[in-house]
This record gives structure tokens, C-alpha cells and sequence, in this order.
């Protein structure tokens, strides 16, 4: 059979691939023509493209997938005439090509409103990839920016405006609220107030009458008189249906635009189908990617025999705009006698949640989420199975408040048939059974088994919270096994590298693991024997086991060169030292910069210069500052009672104390720590893995604080401790963070995890409730008696020192490629592409 | 710079077998370009790639982690940890574009990069 598919963007590439994978071989010739010159992209993910995305990131399969599946496919050639009669179709570039069955996948274009001046530079559509890249060209010449429209594209699209640099952007929409088909009201007002903390002027009930300017944009003008001064618009109010070709051949479309399809998605002549955003089915144009994936898996069912009709879609969505969760499930407005309403509002931090259930309490049937989305996917699944909701239905979005249960059973309250991941129709029966019968135990396993989570990617925390359940339930022990080559959590591994006393990478991989390792076990390990044996990193064949940091005892940075941290315990340097700082940097060309970890960077030292670079510094008293590892960073310090007339204790010398002990300790992750002198907490103590804060009777510890992407407070442990104590106390909580946290996990995750919390923690370092006390005391002494500064043995030895050359065979020449500009008066290096 | 021609392909003499880490990489200078030589001392093989990492473009292989996904050895770059194999130069991880590779041999303590001729 002969199929010629027209358009090739999302919703085609989804049709041949589902046409493929039911069909056998040859039974099908399929030929695409597109009219973009790229292969199916990703538009759904569009702004990605500014976040760093290539365009080739963003293909649904690269061109040599269709080659692959003898799919012939025609970019850059879009079909002009369909002869009905014949069953043939003519492209731009003068095909001819006859078919049995063709595919209307026209997608949709920009709905551009007939506004004076539309026409001006500086005025964009988005829609794509090259859109994008005409705005990224314009951007760099404009300062503030405007999008007509504030639906979903119109948001995505002031993202894209804000990742081009044009912060100060206005958002105008008609209706008066963002949103107008997803969201109420409040829940437009909670939206815009978010959206407009992030520097977005957010204008609704506002008409644009006309867009100002001689041959560019300079304005706006709307129907209430106003004005503003913008350099760039773009105009995204919606969409049209791609349907001028359906009306030339004579199929029926809709008045408002739209290819009119029966539930098998056939147009007016059977033998032409039309799907995604270009059909109009029972009048309605579906804009939304899992729909189209929907009718494309009809058709394909269609073709290979199956008998599969397309019905009214679900349009629940959950997505993150510029930051902010929105969600709408179910019917979000739905009002009426015998409908209630419960909505949470919190306007402090922007949450708005509303839940629409029938008279009687007992369904669910729809509403909508903002600022918190966690919930959605257990609300859309309740209302789908009509899951009979717990007496009090707040609790739902509420969490139960005072009594044990969650509110409602979770995953486990579903039944087999609910569609987990609507993108790719998978029910949870089917993400059971990946387990069960596919014995799928990680997220990637279940993606490959039955592609659960690879459209849109929002369910994939609950097909993990299903898979964990169904493993726990056949009575497997969920673990975080580091990666193919080792069966072992870090903490199994840890203790079993300790019992059989192995020193190095490779006995460990010959005795605990299989295969030749990777990037993923090879670090871990490697700081496992260095926490337990305190022996040099790159000594015994473990140099090529560090990563690529701890391997050449600094940080590497854009364009290959790397950076330098001396240690400055406290922050506290001399004269002479700063001075010794100043000079090495001026010798070796380095950018300075001081840290937040009070303490001075130097940027861009090449490989080859680092051993003489050290050598100086350690000569004028430096040390590492291990700022490559997982180890101890910095121990911050306010300038405490020596000079601060608020200051209760010596903040600066308890903190250097502090910082000179844990010195070099390899850890599963970075440790920052903190001394504050008094009450104010200069020293920002809290927000480090431990933190101590003067009092009037001594010091009060707390722990497990984290700065970053989560900013955590640090939780109170122990209070009014003396100096030896509170040392005491630090020295338990590494030893047992160290020996039992997961690699690459902090302090505050890895007790966000534990089980009993705080007090738990406070019951084994305060209480010695796991009586290990005395052993991690005496384990920490002997790394603190074993530390050596790596760098001075680094440049000892010259085994070690000569691996710091560019070229094996011209270890005089430095990377020619490294390339530095001038900026500010210091250097920087070239941007990477 | 000793060299030698057969079948279209340049062999010069890179490093001595000790100048290369135990299961590590160095990088090689071959007139203007930049070539990754890794010893796969587990395996007792040798492999040669570009040295620049397509991703970003930068010059980082030599200095990554090498190891293995299931038979395939593979080195993963610094900077993002893209992984590539050291066999066949193809991206394991994502779509980045492949990376050249280069034969290599071992006479004695010489350790030899075969080049292709243009």
C-alpha cells in the first residue's frame, strides 16, 4: 500500500513511527514531503533552543532513521496539488506521486490578528526553528520586548524573550486572564502576580490597535489610548489550521478553518485522512501534542487492520511556564447546582489550587494548579477512574492534616487500565507488568520496555513511584546500585572495600565488581578508599580512577584551562599573602575573583603551568584548597570577637580550627561549614552542611543546611557546646554522612531521606545511640593525622608532575586552541558555541 | 618526527607505552592537530580518538574517564560527560555527532597512531 504523508511535524513523525512498528515489512511505502528543510523537530520543547538546545537536539530522529524504515522523506518540498480523481499528489519541486491512502498532517501556522503595522521588522511569529533564530539575530539590537497573546504559546513565548536577554518584556493578552482556556480568574491573578516577580509587565483586557514605527517597530498602541515603547514583538495569539490545501482539493472544512474528520479522522473522501492540529473534529481543533499523538496512533491502528475510533480528547495539561507550575485537569470550570468548589489560595507564595467535585463529595471531575503541580498527576488519574474521593476531599490537595494516612491511597489506590502516560497511551498495568514479567528496575528500563515517559516527560515520577511500589511489593529491596558494573549502593560498597582492606580502583572492581568500569562508579570509588585510607589520590594507579578535578588537582573551566584555589582557612590572609596571590596571577596572565567561600580564584592557568604555578604558592606558606574535590570547601567566618564589638566568641579562630582539621577529607559530596560569632550570623552558617553560632554559654552546632538550586536552613543538633564537644559532635556527623550517603548526596538530601529525621540523627550523634561513636571519632583522627597537602606531593614527585602537560610529545607547548578576551581589564575566555 | 608509510596510512611514532597513564589518556600532537591516545590497560588494548569532545568543542577527551557500557569501552568527557566509544567513535549518550578515531600499534615501548592520508 501506497501512503504519502503531508507535513512532517510532530504528529507525522509519530504516524510513521507507529505505522512502523505495527506494520510488517514492505507491507507499506510510505513517502513523506515536508515543507520546513529539517526532519521532524521537537516544537513542543522549542525554547529549549535558547537554553543551550541545538537545533539537531531537538529532532524527533535524525534523517537517517527514516532511511532506516524505507520511509522516503522529501523536506524543504511542499506538496501544491492533490488530484483527487487520480490519486496523485504534485510537489513544489515537480513530483508527481500517486497514492493509496494520504495523510493530511498540515499542523497549523501562526493566527496573526489583522493589526495595523503587523508588517513592520522587528514583528515575529514563534513557531520555528527558524522564527527563533530571525528573534535571537533581532534580540541582539533590542531592549524591551512585547508578545501579543498570554495563552501557553503566548508565555513560552516571553520565555523565549527573557532567555534572549529582553528581560523587560510585556505580556498582552484580550481576554482578562491569562491562560483563558486552562485557568479561572484567581487563578490568572495568582500567575500573573509569579510572573511578574520575574520582571514581566503583564497587561489583560488590553486590544492592540495599532504597532507604531517608520519600516521597524517602535510602539504600541492600544484601544484604550495607551501606549508603550518596544524594539521587538512577537505575536502569538493562537493558531490556524493548515487546511488551504484540504479547501483546494475540495474536502469540507470548518468555517473557523480546520479539515472536517469522522472519528477515524477521514476527511470528506475516504482515502484521505487528516490529523493533529490542522483536523477539526466535532468542531474542535485539538492544539495540543498528545491528541495529535492520539489520532496518529488511530489511523496507524486503522491501517494494519486494528478498528480504533478517535474520541473526545482529554485536554488536561501540566506544564512549567518560566518557572512557575500550571496545571488544568478534568473540567477546570465546571459550575452548576450540583457541583462544589474547594479552592486553597496563598498569595505569599503564590499557590492556588482548585478542585471541582459533584454535590455528593464523591468525585472528582476536574480543576486547576499553580505554584505546586505535585499532585496533578494523582488528581488526573482520580478523576479518568472515577476513583471515589476520602471524606474530607480537601485533603487531596491539601494533604491530610492530623491524621496519618496521605489523603487518598496514591498510586496504589489505581487500577490497572488507568493511562499513566497519556503521550504514549500507557497504562499503569502495563508499567506493573515492565516490572513484573520485563523485570525493568530503572526508569530508562521501563522507557525502552513500553516508551512510558518519553513524550512530555511529566509522568515519569509517578511510573517511578509505580515501578518502586511494584518491586517493593514482589519483595525486592529498592536500592541505588551505583551503575553496571558494581551490584552495590555506595554504602554497601563502602563497608565492603573497608572488610576486604582493598587500596585500590581496580581491586576493588576485580573483587566487589565486574566489566571495566565507567565515569559514573569510578569517582565514587575512588573517594571511597580515600575517605577510608587517607592515602594520596593519585598514588597507585588510583589517578585515572579520579575524575577529571581531583585528577589534576583543580577545576576546569570553559576552554580547557583550569582554576587555582588556595586555601584561606576562615578567610583570614596577610598582606604578604595577598600579595603572593597578586603576583602569581600577574606572572601566569590568571583572572581573579573572590569566591563565596571567602577565599580568592585564579581562572584560565593552563595544564602546563599549574605545577610551577603551585610550587610559588606553597613556597609563601599555601596550601590546596581543595575546591576540585568532594571534600571539606571552606569553613566561613565572621570576623567574630577579635574585632566585632557584637561578637561573643573568636569566630575566626574556632572556624581556621575547624577548617584545618576536615582539610582534604574525601566526602560522598562537597562540605561547606560555617562560624558565626553571634546571633547575626554574618558568617551565614546555616546554610551550610554544619554551621556553629555563638551563644552567651558557648556554641550551638547545626547541621545539614544547603545553599544552591534548594536553599535549605540548616537544622539545630546540640546547643551551648563547648569547643571540644562541638568538634566532638562534627567529627561523628561526617563519619556517619560519610559512610552512609549516597554518592553525590549532600548532607540536607541525604537527611532529607533519612528515616526519623533530625532526631534520629541528634539520637546517634548526641546519644551514641548506634554506639559508633568512639570509632568514628578515632577513624577521623587518623585521617586528620594523615593529611598531606596533595599539591606539595603532587610536585615532589616526578611521576606525578609530569602528567601535567598538554602533549605527551611536546610537553613545552600549551593547548593552542585556548583562546582569551579582554574583559574589564582582566582576561576571559571565549564563549563555546 | 619518525614516520612511516603503508597502505595509505602514516604511522608516527606518538610516546613510549609508559608515557600514557594505566588506563588513562594523553594527548597527542600530530602537526596541528590534537589526538587522544588512552590506554585500556584492563583490556590490554590501545585506542586513538580526536581529542576535541563535539559537543562543545572542546579539547578534553584525553583528559576523561575511559571504561566500559556492557562490551562496548567508552570514554566519557570532562566537561559534560558525554560519552563516546573508543571503537567505533560513536555518541552513547544523546545525539552529539561521532568522533574520529585512529588505529593504533604497539612495537615494543613505542606506541605508534596510524593517520589516514588526504
Amino acid at each position: 500500500m501506497k501512503i504519502i504523508v503531508i507535513g512532517n511535524g510532530m504528529v507525522s513523525y509519530k504516524f510513521c513511527e507507529r505505522l512502523v512498528a505495527k506494520a510488517t515489512a514492505a507491507s507499506f511505502e510510505i513517502t513523506i514531503f515536508g515543507e520546513e528543510i529539517r526532519p521532524a523537530y521537537d516544537r513542543v520543547h522549542l525554547s529549549e533552543f535558547f537554553s543551550g538546545k541545538t537545533a539537531d537536539d531537538l529532532l524527533m530522529a535524525p534523517a537517517s532513521w527514516y532511511a532506516e524504515n524505507n520511509i522516503t522523506l522529501h523536506t524543504g518540498d511542499p506538496i501544491q496539488q492533490i488530484d483527487r480523481s487520480n490519486k496523485t499528489v504534485h510537489s513544489f519541486k515537480g513530483i508527481t506521486q500517486s497514492y493509496d491512502v494520504l495523510i493530511l498532517a498540515t499542523g497549523s501556522s501562526a493566527f496573526v490578528p489583522p493589526i495595523p503595522g503587523v508588517e513592520k521588522d522587528g514583528v515575529f511569529i514563534y513557531r520555528t526553528i527558524e522564527d527563533l533564530e530571525m528573534m535571537t539575530a533581532y534580540a541582539k539590537k533590542a531592549k524591551t520586548g512585547a508578545v501579543i497573546g498570554g495563552g501557553l504559546l503566548g508565555l513560552e513565548a516571553a520565555k523565549a524573550m527573557i532567555d534572549l536577554g529582553i528581560t523587560d518584556t510585556h505580556v498582552i493578552e484580550f481576554a482578562p486572564r491569562l491562560m483563558p482556556r486552562q485557568i479561572d480568574e484567581a487563578g490568572s491573578n495568582i500567575l500573573k502576580a509569579k510572573l511578574q516577580t520575574l520582571g514581566l509587565k503583564i497587561h489583560t483586557s488590553k486590544n492592540t490597535a495599532e504597532i507604531t514605527g517608520n519600516g521597524c517597530i517602535d510602539g504600541m498602541l492600544f484601544s484604550d489610548d495607551t501606549k508603550i515603547e518596544v524594539d521587538m514583538l512577537v505575536i502569538s495569539a493562537g493558531i490556524k489550521p493548515r487546511d488551504e490545501l484540504a479547501k483546494l482539493s475540495g474536502l469540507e472544512t470548518g468555517t473557523r478553518g480546520g479539515i472536517v474528520v469522522n472519528n477515524k479522522l477521514q476527511t470528506t473522501d475516504p482515502s484521505i485522512y487528516a490529523i493533529g492540529e490542522c483536523a477539526l473534529f466535532e468542531g474542535m481543533v485539538y492544539g495540543l501534542v498528545a491528541p495529535g499523538y492520539e489520532m496518529a496512533d488511530v489511523v496507524a491502528n486503522n491501517l494494519t487492520n486494528g478498528d480504533k475510533v478517535f474520541g473526545a480528547y482529554d485536554m488536561s495539561t501540566k506544564l512549567k511556564l518560566i518557572g512557575v507550575d500550571v496545571a488544568s485537569f478534568g473540567d477546570p470550570f465546571v459550575a452548576g447546582d450540583n457541583v462544589r468548589s474547594v479552592v486553597f489560595e496563598d498569595t505569599m507564595k503564590g499557590i492556588y489550587k482548585r478542585i471541582n467535585i459533584t454535590g455528593d463529595g464523591k468525585q472528582l471531575l476536574g480543576g486547576i494548579l499553580i505554584g505546586d503541580a505535585e499532585q496533578y498527576n494523582m488528581l488526573l488519574q482520580t478523576v479518568k477512574n472515577k476513583v471515589v474521593l476520602p471524606p474530607n476531599p480537601e485533603d487531596v490537595i491539601l494533604g491530610s492534616r492530623g491524621g496519618e494516612s496521605d489523603g487518598g491511597a496514591g498510586v496504589l489506590s489505581l487500577p490497572d487500565e488507568a493511562i499513566v502516560c497519556s503521550c504514549e497511551s500507557v497504562t499503569k498495568g502495563m508499567i506493573c507488568g515492565a516490572v513484573t514479567e520485563g523485570g525493568c528496575e530503572t526508569i530508562d528500563a521501563i522507557k525502552k520496555c513500553n516508551k512510558a515517559g518519553t513524550g512530555c516527560g511529566g509522568c515519569v515520577p509517578m511510573v517511578k513511584d509505580i515501578m518502586l511500589h511494584t518491586m517493593k511489593a514482589q519483595g525486592k529491596y529498592v536500592r541505588n546500585v551505583l551503575c553496571e558494573h558494581f551490584n552495590y549502593s555506595r554504602q554497601e560498597l563502602f563497608d565492603l572495600v573497608k572488610i576486604h582492606e582493598l587500596k585500590t580502583y581496580d581491586e576493588v572492581l576485580d573483587h566487589l565488581g565486574k566489566g571495566d568500569g565507567c565515569e559514573l562508579c569510578k569517582p565514587p570509588v575512588a573517594s571511597i578508599l580515600a575517605s577510608l585510607w587517607g592515602e594520596m589520590i593519585l598514588k597507585k594507579g588510583n589517578d585515572t580512577a579520579q575524575d577529571s578535578n581531583d585528577r589534576f588537582l583543580a577545576n576546569i573551566q570553559k576552554g580547557g584551562t583550569y582554576s587555582v584555589v588556595p586555601r584561606i582557612p576562615g578567610g583570614e590572609i596577610t598582606p604578604d599573602k595577598l600579595i603572593v596571590i597578586g603576583q602569581v596571577a600577574k606572572q601566569y596572565n590568571l583572572y581573579t575573583k573572590i569566591t563565596g567561600g571567602q577565599r580568592i580564584d585564579m581562572f584560565g592557568a593552563h595544564l602546563n603551568d599549574l605545577p610551577a604555578i603551585w610550587e610559588q604558592l606553597i613556597n609563601a606558606g599555601f596550601e590546596s584548597g581543595h575546591a576540585y574535590g568532594k571534600s571539606l570547601r571552606t569553613v566561613k567566618s565572621c570576623v567574630g570577637s577579635t574585632w566585632c564589638r557584637f561578637g561573643l566568641h573568636d569566630s575566626v579562630s574556632y572556624a581556621i580550627r575547624i577548617e584545618e582539621r576536615y582539610r582534604g577529607l574525601r566526602s560522598p559530596h562537597k562540605i561547606k561549614g560555617g562560624v558565626s560569632g553571634c546571633i547575626r550570623e554574618c558568617a551565614e552558617a546555616k546554610s551550610k552542611d554544619f554551621g556553629i553560632i555563638a551563644t552567651e554559654k558557648g556554641w550551638n552546632l547545626y547541621v545539614c543546611g544547603n545553599g544552591g538550586s534548594k536553599p535549605q536552613h540548616a537544622l539545630l543538633l546540640a546547643t551551648d557546646l563547648d569547643d571540644e564537644t562541638c568538634i566532638q559532635y562534627i567529627d561523628r556527623f561526617l563519619m556517619f554522612y560519610i559512610k552512609t550517603a549516597d554518592t553525590l548526596t549532600r548532607t540536607a538530601t541525604w537527611l532529607n531521606k533519612m528515616e526519623g529525621g533530625i532526631d534520629y540523627l541528634r539520637n546517634v550523634v548526641v546519644n551514641d545511640s548506634l554506639g559508633m561513636s568512639q570509632q568514628w571519632e578515632a577513624e577521623m583522627q587518623v585521617l586528620v593525622d594523615c593529611y598531606r597537602c596533595e599539591w606539595k606531593e603532587a610536585i615532589e614527585n616526578p611521576e606525578i608532575r609530569k602528567r601535567f602537560n598538554h602533549f605527551v610529545n611536546a610537553p613545552e607547548v600549551k593547548d593552542p586552541t585556548v583562546v582569551f578576551e579582554e574583559m574589564r581589564d582582566q582576561k576571559k575566555v571565549r564563549d563555546w558555541k | 618526527m619518525l614516520a612511516t608509510i603503508e597502505k595509505n596510512i602514516t604511522w608516527f611514532l606518538a610516546c613510549k607505552t609508559n608515557d600514557v597513564p594505566t588506563n588513562g589518556g594523553v594527548c597527542v600532537k600530530y602537526n596541528d592537530d590534537q589526538i587522544a591516545l588512552f590506554h585500556f590497560a584492563r583490556r590490554g588494548e590501545w585506542y586513538a580518538t580526536q581529542n576535541e569532545c563535539p559537543h562543545r568543542q572542546q579539547m578534553a577527551l584525553s583528559r576523561g574517564l575511559i571504561g566500559s557500557q556492557s562490551e562496548e569501552p567508552k570514554v566519557a568527557c570532562p566537561f559534560h560527560k558525554k560519552t563516546f566509544s573508543l571503537k567505533t567513535g560513536e555518541c552513547l549518550t544523546g545525539d552529539e555527532c561521532s568522533i574520529k578515531t585512529y588505529e593504533v600499534k604497539v612495537e615494543g615501548n613505542n606506541v605508534f597512531i596510524g593517520v589516514a592520508q588526504s
